[in-house]
């Protein structure tokens, strides 16, 4: 999508050996993945809601941005370690700010998020009664017959 | 010289906009009647002139003039000649333009072969289009000249972004603008029939092969972005809720509800004012999408902050536009009547509650996006991403896709569950059996869960409108119809499929080494220099092989080096199976001499896409089949229209 016009900056050397030596991230598991299946994909869950700090708009999980590559190691650890997906996020939003993690927490800045779909759902649910009671009530009134199939 | 000729041609057709929108203005005073007759010639040639300005362009960037100071920035002699020509729209300005060159083109179309409607009504329509259309020159001209000199001329070009020298620059976002801005017409029809308060049938009648031609241009460019984000990113997601993504998916779906309404108030004569509205509102999403993507804001609200000419100019384009079409729309609408009535359990229905939730989930899309903002303007940053829009759609999605297998089998104006209860068993069947086969093999969650039973059960629900019909006289709308709503269930199988049953594998290898992904065996056969045009690489030969005894085939996955500008980009590798695809990128080199490398194995991932295509396809089919019914009519009304003076000659003769 555009969000290629935008990728500008996730990029980085791949193929000459210094610069990767420089630029791609040697934190141990920011591209191994760990030997228990059922621990990866733990990780891999939670490194697809945090956000990597220094891309235009992408999760860890798909950047090789140096700083991706070292977050998704200390997740990888850190599950590893046997702390739960929430604790880690915890502890990068306290690092971080609420900046890093896609998946909105709720506190008094956000809870627009979480309150506007239920609003949705109400107004929703409002409408649809409203036109449906109103509806009926002049069907009934005006005695219809069943109507031809266009 | 062509540069000059271009920006003449811009001025020129700024002009002949400001012509338009008075003449067609006037037009609808007794006074100005005559000036009428000057709009729809003037719309040609304002469109033409555009598509002129466009073309200058594009010769610009194809000889590599760099004395421009757009192709400088953003191009480079040595690209091959097709990136070149697809980069003079992978910018800001050239994007622009495209814009106003598709508006005007469209205008100019309307202009030429639309007659159904009253005149006034038309020019009224036409006045509307060249009033957004003066904006955008405006813009154009003001703060974005795709036309200016550079002094001294630079010795190169600085290049285009490598992520951008792909065949999907020349295809996707011509597609995706002409859907965006096509729905501009949807916008000026809305304008122009509550101004003279034409809203009714043949108004809709008129409307729809528009906003289906749109809407179609609008899911190709979705879906052939979507394709080229997977693999030319190089890590195998499909869709991230990105804000430009969004920008994209808002007009999709006010546009899919107006789609539907327009049909309603065409063949029921209901839901006149909510169809004017959704007209309104499909084009305000492409503005406030164009908002999002050009003005930096995304980036950063101190990005704008920093420049904020474009910004404020296109919010200023926006309040304008939005503002003045809603005003207009809240004096008028009290004088639009309700139109036709119908019970709760017929089609209307069905595709009322249908519009309502695709409105509720284009507000959650364009709330999410734009919280961020809001809350960096608060003095705090917060991220709202695939976990909040994922669950949070889907809380309308899924009463919606029920909604979607029923709505259909229904009568217009009111029936019954009991009578289309019987159609339902089968879909509802492999509903319950497909879920209880996820429940008893795979664990799967909840969201791909939900997806898969519901995709199987659409998938057969959506044919049903077929039984019972004949199917060789079956108008080719509800065939188009029927196949969009399959495209859906098959698109909706294919993004469950891939969350649920995707397989992982980063390694290191050795060459000769061979790894295992899902049931593919990989070998890394070697690793070789190749050099492109403006690149060098390092390709990796794979042999991969499905299961024990498949055939050996060899996939080439890529690491490029791009010297203008200097940047590296994965060219990812992709295998299709039958039942979906193993994606292989190759990485950096690892210590000991091994190279990394990143493979998926993506069960019925090319589902996605696949539905995406038969989405369009089926309207595709519906335009068809709308195009020809109206060109009939208009033959036999022409013909009936002839008899008439026929015999009316035969009796003046006789008499």
């Amino acid at each position: 999508m555009k969000r290629l016009l935008l990728a500008l900056t996730a990029l980085f050397a791949l193929t000459a050996p210094a610069l990767a030596q420089q630029e791609q991230s040697t934190a141990p598991y920011a591209y191994r993945q760990l030997d228990d299946p059922a621990k990866e994909r733990t990780a891999k869950a939670l490194m697809e809601t945090l956000r990597c700090l220094q891309c235009q708009g992408q999760s860890i999980a798909d950047s090789d941005a140096p700083i991706a590559g070292s977050m998704r190691s200390l997740v990888r650890e850190r599950i590893a370690a046997g702390e739960t997906p929430e604790q880690i996020r915890a502890w990068l939003i306290e690092r971080y700010g609420d900046y890093v993690s896609y998946a909105p927490q709720l506190t008094e800045l956000t809870w627009p998020l979480f309150a506007v779909p239920l609003v949705f759902l109400l107004v929703a649910f409002l409408l649809l009664r409203r036109r449906f009671t109103l509806r009926r009530d002049a069907l009934d009134v005006a005695g219809d017959a069943p109507g031809d199939e266009a | 010289m062509i540069a000059e000729l271009g920006l003449a041609a811009l001025w020129l057709a700024a002009a002949l906009a400001g012509l338009q929108l008075l003449g067609g203005a006037l037009a609808q005073t007794e006074r100005g009647a005559a000036l009428g007759g000057v709009v729809r010639p003037v719309a040609v040639v304002q469109g033409l002139l555009a598509l002129f300005a466009f073309f200058c362009l594009i010769y610009v960037f194809a000889v590599t003039d760099l004395s421009v100071k757009l192709v400088a920035l953003n191009s480079h002699a040595m690209k091959p000649l097709v990136f070149k020509i697809a980069g003079a729209w992978g910018n800001h300005e050239g994007s622009m333009l495209l814009w106003v060159t598709v508006m005007g083109l469209g205008g100019a179309f309307v202009a030429l072969i639309e007659r159904r409607l009253p005149e006034r009504t038309m020019l009224a329509t036409l006045a509307g289009q060249a009033f957004v259309s003066l904006g955008f020159y405006a813009f154009l001209l003001l703060s974005s000249n795709p036309f200016e000199r550079l002094s001294p001329v630079p010795a190169e070009g600085q290049g285009l972004n490598p992520l951008l020298q792909d065949l999907g620059l020349a295809f996707h976002p011509p597609t995706l603008y002409l859907g965006y801005v096509g729905l501009s017409i949807a916008f000026s029809f809305a304008i122009g029939a509550l101004v003279t308060r034409e809203v009714g049938p043949a108004f809709a009648r008129a409307m729809r092969p528009w906003v289906l031609g749109a809407w179609i241009f609008l899911t190709v460019g979705i879906t052939a972005g979507s394709y080229w984000a997977y693999y030319e990113l190089g890590w195998g997601g499909w869709w991230f809720w990105d804000p430009v993504e969004n920008a994209s998916l808002m007009p999709w779906l006010a546009a899919t509800a107006l789609l539907h309404s327009v049909g309603v108030l065409a063949s029921r004569d209901a839901l006149r004012t909510w169809t004017v509205m959704l007209g309104v509102v499909a084009f305000s999403m492409s503005m406030v999408g164009t908002f999002l993507v050009r003005s930096g804001i995304l980036t950063s609200v101190h990005a704008f902050a920093v420049d904020p000419e474009r910004g404020s100019f296109i919010l200023a384009l926006l309040a304008i536009n939005i503002g003045g079409a809603l005003t207009l729309f809240a004096l008028r609408a009290g004088t639009v009547s309700e139109g036709t009535r119908f019970a709760p359990v017929s089609r209307e229905g069905a595709l009322v509650i249908n519009n309502v939730l695709l409105c509720a989930i284009l507000g959650i899309v364009l709330f999410g996006t734009l919280y961020p903002l809001l809350a960096e303007a608060l003095g705090a940053q917060v991220s709202v991403g695939p976990p909040y829009f994922n669950p949070m759609s889907a809380l309308f999605a899924v009463p919606m896709l029920l909604v979607l297998a029923v709505g259909p089998l229904l009568r217009w104006r009111r029936d019954t569950f009991a009578r289309v209860g019987k159609g339902l068993v089968i879909p509802a069947m492999l509903v319950v059996a497909m879920g209880i086969a996820l429940v008893a093999f795979a664990k799967v969650p909840l969201l791909p869960f939900l997806g898969l039973v519901l995709g199987v059960g659409l998938a057969w629900a959506s044919v049903l409108p077929l039984r019972g019909r004949n199917l060789r006289r079956l108008p080719l709308a509800v065939w188009g119809m029927v196949l969009a709503h399959f495209g859906i269930a098959v698109a909706l199988i294919g993004m469950s499929s891939e969350s649920a049953f995707s397989s992982e594998k980063l390694v290191a290898v050795h060459v000769g080494e061979i790894t295992q992904v899902g049931p593919w065996g990989v070998k890394l056969d070697r690793i070789e220099p190749i050099a492109g045009p403006n690149w060098t690489a390092l390709q990796a030969r794979l042999l991969v092989r499905y299961g024990g005894d498949g055939k050996v085939v060899r996939l080439a996955p890529q690491s490029r080096t791009f010297w203008a500008p200097p940047q590296n980009t994965a060219e990812s590798a992709l295998l299709t199976r039958w039942n979906g695809q193993l994606y292989a990128v190759l990485g950096g080199e690892a210590e000991g001499g091994r190279w990394q490398l990143r493979l998926w194995w993506k069960p019925f991932v090319p589902l996605i896409w696949i539905g995406g295509l038969l989405i369009a396809l089926g309207g595709l089919l519906a335009l068809m089949g709308r195009v020809t019914t109206d060109l009939r009519r208009s033959v036999i009304s022409d013909r009936i229209a002839d008899r008439r003076d026929d015999e009316q000659r035969l009796r003046e003769e006789r008499a």
